[in-house]
């Protein structure tokens, strides 16, 4: 249901509200890379992706939701009814503040990597703890499906963050998306050696989003972002 | 519960035969890739070796996030015409996808035979996902060109994930097939276990007749060749005999179902049964 979070075991909605600054070391923060925005956004907007650029995949905490590219929009949204309890709750975030002024919504639009994928609802709730933080009340998380994501949205600076944490970035053209068996597999680089000579264990990995090789040079195991 | 909402009308039109068609039609494709979840699920934690206990439950997790998606927009659907689908009687409060999944009794459910049958062994295991798979991987195929906004775009997000389990599937069908004299047997039983209950995938319901002429559904006839073509040339490398057009059992998609479903339901329902709206 929209606009409603389970606390997830740490803290709830309602302590962020009562204390703005609560405990914000619990998210891990991935490394930042400012976003790559699309054009024509605007200054607010701007603001609200580079704080999406500060919360990290739940699964893959290297990356950031960004450098993942699940985020597929942001917009402002002039409100239609405006209340005046809104304006007061402005504790924290002077750059919120002017959103909160104009009693603009926050929309942000993401997709999922897999149906089934179990991080999106802790992802949902992290993007609105991140923006409850800064200072933003109004806030909407929608879930689209199409255009369906792909391997393709990952960022550069994403593929260099992963290689450095042991996995196998995706290919930047991919093969292997057919579904006819024993065909030929994708050379894939190993993450620790470099070594092409490299063997698919499995096309299911430790996430849906995943497949598992290993080096026949270092003998390394690691996971490979599959095709998608 | 909606929390798709860019996709839903804005304008509700009045309740009619195309729209209960539309939410049993969506019930059926949540119910059928529920179930096949599930019983994939049963295998976590025993899988034959490591790598293929998380295939297979990679696969469950698919096909539950294909089955939630549709949930959800049938909840959606449902939520419009408060009162009028048969199943929100007693309901004073919207209808959520985990009342569709975890509150409806085996009559109500709308999944394909073939997803309820037991796991047996590996085999038969691998064989129901293979001809799930061949049939399903055309399904979403076409159900993409749907005039349905949101059916096709859960098939649109769906066809990726089906491409690695027809992939998969296939390659055991193979491995088991053109294996061991034993693996041979086991791929034999599982064909015989199995092959009844094949037919239905190709013959409509009356709620898809009902949709076929907006091409909100899919025409299930024009699947039947492709289905075959694949089944038979996987089989070939398989060595495995292939004998289309036998008597097939239907009922599963208007509720008759084998005695196996009511089993599932009493496992998988139990918690929401025995201790209503409980949440963890």
């Amino acid at each position: 249901m929209p606009g409603t979070l389970h606390d997830n075991g740490n803290f709830s909605v309602e302590d962020i509200l009562v204390n703005p600054s609560h405990e914000l070391s619990r998210i891990e923060p991935a490394s930042y890379t400012p976003p790559v925005l699309p054009v024509e956004t605007s200054d607010g907007e701007r603001k609200i992706w580079e704080l999406l650029a500060t919360v990290p995949d739940p699964e893959v905490p290297v990356l950031s939701v960004v450098d993942l590219g699940i985020i597929r929009k942001v917009s402002l949204e002039e409100q239609i009814a405006t209340s005046p309890e809104l304006a007061l709750q402005h504790i924290a975030g002077e750059e919120a503040t002017h959103a909160i002024e104009k009693n603009q919504e926050v929309v942000v639009t993401i997709t999922p990597t897999y149906s089934g994928c179990p991080a999106m609802d802790a992802i949902a709730f992290n993007i609105r703890v991140v923006l409850l933080q800064h200072g933003y009340r109004d806030i909407k998380i929608e879930t689209v499906l199409s255009p369906a994501w792909t391997t393709e949205w990952m960022s550069e600076a994403g593929k260099q963050k992963l290689k450095a944490y042991g996995i196998a970035p995706p290919n930047p053209m991919q093969q292997v998306c057919q579904p006819a068996p024993f065909q030929q597999q994708e050379a894939i680089q190993c993450p620790r050696c470099n070594s092409y000579h490299t063997q698919l264990i499995s096309q299911f990995g430790s996430t849906a989003c995943k497949a598992f090789y290993q080096c026949q040079d270092c003998k390394e195991p690691f996971d490979y972002f599959k095709c998608h | 519960m909606d929390n798709y909402g860019k996709n839903v009308l804005n304008s509700t039109p009045p309740y009619s035969n195309e729209v209960e068609a539309l939410i049993n039609y969506t019930i059926h494709l949540a119910d059928t890739s529920l179930i096949l979840g599930h019983r994939n699920s049963e295998w976590t934690g025993s899988g034959p070796v490591l790598e293929q206990d998380i295939a297979i439950s990679n696969i469950a997790l698919d096909l539950i996030g294909q089955a939630r998606n549709f949930y959800l927009y049938a909840a959606s659907l449902i939520n419009q015409y408060p009162g009028r689908y048969p199943f929100t009687n007693g309901f004073d409060r919207p209808v959520t996808e985990d009342d569709l999944a975890y509150l409806r009794d085996t009559l109500e459910f709308r999944n394909y035979l073939l997803t309820e049958q037991p796991n047996g062994d590996w085999a038969q295991t691998i064989l129901r996902q293979f001809l799930f798979s061949a049939w399903q991987f055309p399904f979403y195929e076409a159900l993409r060109k749907s005039t349905d906004e949101r059916l096709s775009a859960i098939a649109e997000k769906s066809v990726k994930e089906t491409t690695y389990h027809l992939k998969w599937s296939s390659e055991w069908v193979i491995r088991l097939g053109d294996g061991t004299s034993e693996s041979h047997h086991r791929m034999l039983n599982a064909i015989n276990e199995l092959v009844n209950f094949t037919g239905e995938q190709f013959e409509p319901a009356p709620y898809e007749t009902t949709l076929v002429s907006t091409n909100t559904s899919v025409d299930l006839k024009a699947l039947k060749p492709v289905w075959n073509q694949t089944v038979h040339s996987v089989f070939e490398e398989a060595t495995l005999p292939f004998s289309p057009g036998g008597w097939s059992q239907t009922g599963g998609k208007t509720g008759v179902h084998t005695e196996h479903l009511g089993l599932i339901l009493a496992e998988m329902q139990f918690l929401q049964r025995a201790y209503p709206n409980a949440i963890w």
